[in-house]
């Protein structure tokens, strides 16, 4: 399946040039933590050049006719029986992509880093942890098989796990990466049960020869491909936060900052939706697993966004909004879009990396502030800051094109790959499940709208209105240095642009938002790796009835989002909160609804209720009554005082007189054998 | 190489010396001085592994059969043989253990202080009888070693464990001696019937491989072997020996007991149970019920594990809950189950190895098990703290290390004929996790909140020697398993083939004795 016009350069360079900065800075860290110089060169060096040879690959794909993804197989990994399991990397359109976004995503945030984690003391090891995600990242998405995308779905997983408990030393911080890895692993039991399911019944568990021989061995819409869907969605619903296993992720925000902005904004947590999207054969062929994903998508983005609504550390908002965000980009892949999903995917990544470091530089000036003057305030309340804007006015208008670009505000990136998500839905309804997807696409409306208000409360309570960290810390505020300031830049810059990549031509032909030059790249690009699930689907729900559902194509959805949008931040911002936090309105304590939405719908509470508590429980009841109590007590220690109760040898054995067991052993022995020979 | 060892006829003794060589040593040990003891000790185990390494390379991977065998009559009267060989299963076992030896002895260095001479003389005599299991090709041999072995092991743990040492090991000793008795009769059921049958006396593996059993005499008997490796995985019920006995063995014990002799009942399990009464073994009722067993293994052990404050206990019931994926991937009887129960054998020897050299050797430091004691490790030693995340991740199966390939493949296997025990077994990933990260937690994160572990040295020279082989054989098994797969595929596969074939059709034993049986020919051509 070689292609003539296209060999891909170092493909397998690019996944080992971060496993190297890894070793590289794992030695520094163990070895001689102190050589800082070394890592700085390392970490974000191995991802320049990895960076470097995935552009390579990329303009060398540009212009090719690559009808099928490229396989590199390098060693037999598993091989046993009729299995055949290879480590082996694929190239196509998708996996390119992702692997643009990672690394080129990936390099930024190191260079932030080295200005973000400069003066800790763990600088060495925290690269080469961040090195270690970004390889088992590009293993995921490289990955050609279900085991191999599985070592870097766990791999990330565990990175992921180190980095929240980075500074492990708090409990807090050190649960919360607990917590991750658990509920990660329920997740992954579904997509290790998947695996099982598919090598049993297509016996393999390649890529090309699963998609190759779904569509005629599995049953359209049979209970086995929902079955499978449904486990491999389940593995989504963890890696990606979404109902019912979200609640990892906020708590996931004590790691340090860059590590919310990389691996729990832009690539780890979209992992979900980038699996849905590689297997989207098998989901093309299970409706009921679609419907379930698009209504987890809308619910988890509608659910988020309300808790977002009332909170008040600046990185559980963002936190939350992620979840919000990776809901939306469900409900695209759940209604057949894997396009638009991957379309809405970069841009957050742009803009939610974006708001996470701009949120970094406010926590590092506030932080460093209150550190100043030895003052014991949380330095991510945004009761603490309000007008920031002020000290750190870079900072302040970067965070100001995040926060129009996640609310869908054209022209920015966020506008064009959200309101395409919102127009698909409603383009769906259609057929027997019309009332499902209407509701999904109320539910995005919904979520869209509170997007735009909790943003607004957000910059408002940080940078606008009074200072509130006190006269004394405002003089120790300062502006973060260029190492992080030009990586806010450039991604203020991509989340501006970003979107113009996916112009649809409906919105070409708009009035006034019309005038950028439409270009539906990343569909035209990512055609031949999603057509073989669009081929299963288009038929079945026909052509996309553009004008007839909910009375508007494309265009006019577009205008009613931006409209909602622009009156949402521009009356939200004036009107309601017009222009500062007035703690006054607000009792100390949440009360009411407010006080639910603070307390997260009491979500981790039910969990803890209903599932932690008794199953630590029922742990220490098995090991005190079963174990200790039935089993030994009574079984076996009973055991032995019986037979002491019949004599002699008995008494000898419980006094630790081996011989005389040794000789019983030998003599009964001896006797049965007696007995068989005569 | 392969000339080399040609001209010095390494395929005619090596199996021999592996099993009394560390006998020799053990004299020379009781010989030697006290203070020696432990170098003596490790020289011989670690010239013992040397010797072994060329099976690995020698070992003819396309046949199924006994490889580098020999034979001798031992006791003729009664048909005893001294007979030996190693096959693709055995060859992993018994490179295992090699393996482990003098990672052992050397990890015992600082542990054992006292009868040195004595503990070491015992650790070697155990090397003989576990290898002795490994290769013997007569069932009295076979039983000899089983008991061999034994021995050395209760005095390990009685001489030098911990307060309750003494009740340990005799709990130890007399469930393992139970079941060796049953298995003993059964042995002695099968002699007598050959004997009847055809009037010769022969204790010889191939022989009494072709009495012809009816199906009740092969449910008597597998039950009666079944419980002896049972108890040795062990299976639940049968495991309440194995926590007491790996807290208060000492850490040397502990690590050949959980790496090297639990694989004994599952070896037993392929070796003995599977050839001799496939019909029994094959029986669907039976196969649930061993299933099931396994099934329960690897969730309860996995919840009691969780709420146990002795991390050296912990670690003792994960022991279960690994073991219960044997137990699955070889009564799955499919080839990915069996060779996956092969893998999880070899990676949890080596992982869970290491993990009870590590809490070993955190004792050394502190003199207490309880995790609880411990907290904020992380930033005294880390290089300690690395290579303990490496080792209780891999025994959470990981992917990338060998944890993850054997419970993959296992599952995988057992998925096939059984698909609801592979999924509820599935759901030991998310118990695995929570069992291990809390106690990596209380260990290595957390505020260092007592002033004694602000200062531990990290891990020594000496120490890194132990565990670096370890972390290494973990990782190698988890990227490329493919060598120790491809050594035990065409065993697996044939084993597999022949309880299909017995399963339908029982060998007259007569019919067969006309032609000498097919492996007993093969062996007497070695």
């Amino acid at each position: 399946m070689e292609h003539a016009g296209f060999r891909p350069v170092l493909l397998g360079l690019i996944v080992l040039l971060p496993l190297a900065g890894f070793v590289i800075n794992g030695a520094v860290a163990l070895l001689a933590p102190a050589r800082k110089r070394i890592v700085t060169w390392a970490g974000p060096g191995v991802l320049a050049l990895a960076f470097a040879l995935a552009l390579v690959n990329f303009f060398g794909m540009l212009g090719v006719e690559l009808e099928q993804a490229i396989v590199r197989d390098y060693w037999s990994w598993m091989p046993v029986g009729n299995l055949e399991v290879a480590a082996a990397l694929q190239l196509d359109q998708l996996s390119m992509l992702m692997t643009l976004i990672v690394t080129g995503v990936s390099f930024v945030i190191h260079v932030y880093s080295v200005g973000y984690m400069g003066d800790d003391p763990g600088y060495a090891r925290y690269f080469a942890y961040l090195n270690l995600f970004v390889f088992f990242m590009l293993v995921l998405v490289l990955g050609a098989n279900f085991p191999v995308m599985f070592v870097g779905w766990e791999g990330v997983g565990l990175c992921s796990y180190l980095l929240i408990g980075f500074w492990f030393r708090d409990r807090e911080k050190a649960d919360a990466g607990k917590k991750a890895f658990i509920v990660n692993r329920i997740g992954d039991l579904g997509f290790m049960v998947a695996m099982l399911l598919l090598f049993t019944n297509l016996g393999s568990l390649d890529f090309e020869e699963v998609f190759r021989a779904a569509p005629a061995t599995l049953a359209y819409g049979g209970a086995l491909v929902t079955t499978i869907t449904l486990f491999l969605f389940l593995g989504a619903t963890g890696k990606s936060a979404q109902i019912p296993l979200y609640i990892w992720l906020p708590d996931a925000m004590a790691g340090p900052t860059p590590v919310s902005a990389l691996i729990h904004a832009a690539t780890m947590v979209t992992a979900g939706v980038y699996m849905v999207a590689r297997t989207g054969v098998l989901f093309a062929l299970a409706p009921v697993s679609m419907i379930v994903v698009a209504g987890i998508g809308a619910l988890t983005a509608l659910f988020a966004a309300t808790i977002g609504l009332a909170q008040y550390d600046i990185k559980k908002v963002l936190a939350y909004s992620t979840v919000s965000q990776l809901g939306y980009m469900f409900l695209a892949v759940g209604v057949g879009a894997f396009g638009t999903g991957m379309f809405h995917l970069m841009t957050h990544a742009f803009f939610k990396a974006l708001l996470f470091r701009g949120s970094g530089a406010v926590i590092h000036a506030v932080h460093g502030a209150f550190h100043h003057t030895h003052k014991e305030w949380d330095p991510q309340d945004m009761r603490n800051m309000g007008g920031l804007r002020h000290y750190l006015p870079l900072t302040w208008i970067v965070m100001w094109i995040g926060t129009l670009a996640i609310s869908g505000v054209w022209p920015f990136a966020g506008f064009f790959s959200k309101d395409e998500i919102i127009w698909q839905a409603a383009a769906r309804a259609v057929g027997p499940f019309a009332p499902w997807f209407t509701a999904f696409w109320a539910m995005a409306i919904a979520a869209a709208v509170l997007t735009a208000f909790y943003m607004t409360r957000l910059m408002i309570m940080t940078f606008h209105g009074e200072i509130r960290c006190g006269a004394a810390e405002c003089t120790h505020l300062h502006e973060v240095p260029a190492v992080m300031s030009l990586p806010l830049v450039v991604l203020a810059g991509l989340s501006t642009v970003g979107g113009w990549v996916n112009m649809p031509h409906a919105i070409a032909e708009l009035p006034v938002l019309g005038w950028l030059p439409s270009a539906e790249w990343i569909h035209a690009w990512l055609e031949p790796a999603v057509r073989p699930a669009e081929a299963i689907l288009g038929p079945r729900l026909g052509a996309l009835n553009e004008a007839a559902p909910l009375g508007g194509g494309e265009a006019f959805w577009a205008a009613v989002a931006f409209a909602l949008a622009v009156v949402v931040i521009g009356v939200g911002s004036s009107v309601v909160l017009r222009w500062k936090y007035r703690p006054a309105l607000e009792s100390l304590e949440p009360v009411g609804l407010k006080k639910v939405l603070y307390r997260k719908w009491y979500v981790d509470e039910a969990y803890e209720t209903l599932i932690v508590r008794p199953v630590v429980a029922t742990s220490r009841a098995l090991w005190r009554l079963v174990d200790e109590a039935l089993i030994d007590n009574v079984l076996v220690n009973g055991a032995g005082y019986t037979s002491r109760a019949f004599g002699w040898a008995g008494s000898r054995l419980q006094t630790g007189q081996l011989n005389t067991y040794a000789f019983a052993v030998v003599l009964g022995a001896l006797i049965l054998l007696g007995f068989m020979l005569l | 190489m392969q000339a080399l060892l040609d001209a010095i006829g390494y395929s005619t003794w090596v199996v021999h010396f592996l099993v009394f060589f560390p006998t020799a040593g053990m004299l020379l040990v009781l010989l030697g001085a006290e203070n020696r003891a432990k170098h003596v000790a490790f020289w011989i185990a670690l010239l013992e592994f040397v010797v072994s390494v060329p099976l690995w390379f020698s070992f003819n991977t396309a046949s199924g059969s006994f490889q580098f065998a020999g034979q001798a009559d031992w006791i003729p009267a009664w048909g005893v043989h001294y007979a030996v060989g190693i096959d693709g299963i055995g060859l992993l076992l018994v490179l295992l253990t090699t393996f482990l030896a003098p990672l052992t002895i050397l990890g015992s260095f600082r542990y054992i202080d006292r009868r040195e001479k004595a503990f070491y003389a015992m650790m070697l005599l155990l090397q003989t009888g576990i290898l002795g299991v490994f290769v013997a090709l007569d069932l009295f041999l076979f039983f000899v070693f089983w008991e061999v072995m034994l021995v050395p092991m209760y005095f390990i743990i009685g001489v030098w464990g911990g307060e309750r040492r003494i009740y340990a090991a005799i709990k130890f000793f007399l469930y393992t001696a139970l079941g060796s008795l049953l298995m003993l009769v059964a042995i002695l059921y099968l002699f007598f019937k050959y004997r009847a049958l055809t009037g010769n006396v022969s204790f010889g593996y191939f022989e009494l491989l072709q009495v012809p059993l009816t199906f009740r005499e092969q449910f008597w008997l597998f039950a009666a072997f079944a419980l002896a490796f049972a108890i040795k995985v062990p299976v639940f019920p049968f495991h309440t020996w194995l926590p007491d006995a790996h807290v208060e063995a000492p850490t040397p014990g502990s690590v050949v007991l959980a790496a090297v002799l639990l694989k004994l009942g599952a070896f037993g399990f392929l070796r003995f149970l599977l050839p001799f009464f496939p019909q029994a073994a094959t029986d669907s009722r039976i196969v649930l019920l061993l299933l099931v067993l396994g099934l329960i293994g690897i969730i309860y052990a996995a919840w009691v594990a969780a709420v146990q404050p002795d991390a050296k206990k912990l670690v003792a019931y994960t022991s279960v809950a690994h073991m219960g994926f044997v137990v699955l991937g070889i009564f799955a009887l499919t080839q990915q189950g069996v060779q996956g129960a092969m893998l999880v054998m070899l990676s949890h020897g080596a992982s869970t190895g290491a993990l009870f050299l590590l809490v070993g050797m955190l004792y050394e430091r502190r003199h207490t098990r309880l995790s609880g004691d411990f907290g904020g490790l992380g930033a005294v030693m880390p290089a300690f703290a690395t290579i303990f995340m490496i080792t209780a991740l891999t025994s959470i199966g990981l992917p990338g290390t060998s944890g993850f390939v054997g419970e993959f493949l296992s599952l995988l296997g057992t998925f096939q004929t059984h698909p609801w025990v592979a999924m509820l077994g599935a759901t030991g990933v998310i118990f695995a996790a929570y069992y291990m990260l809390p106690m990596v937690q209380r260990i290595w994160f957390n505020e260092i909140d007592r002033p004694e572990n602000r200062e531990l040295p990290d891990l020594s020279r000496r120490e890194l020697a132990v565990l670096v082989p370890l972390v290494v054989i973990m990782l190698w098994m988890g990227v490329y398993p493919k060598p120790f797969l491809e050594r035990s595929e065409v065993t697996v596969a044939e084993l597999l083939e022949r309880v299909e074939a017995r399963r339908i059709s029982t060998p007259s034993l007569l019919a067969t004795f006309a032609a000498p049986p097919a492996g007993a020919a093969e062996r007497a051509g070695d």
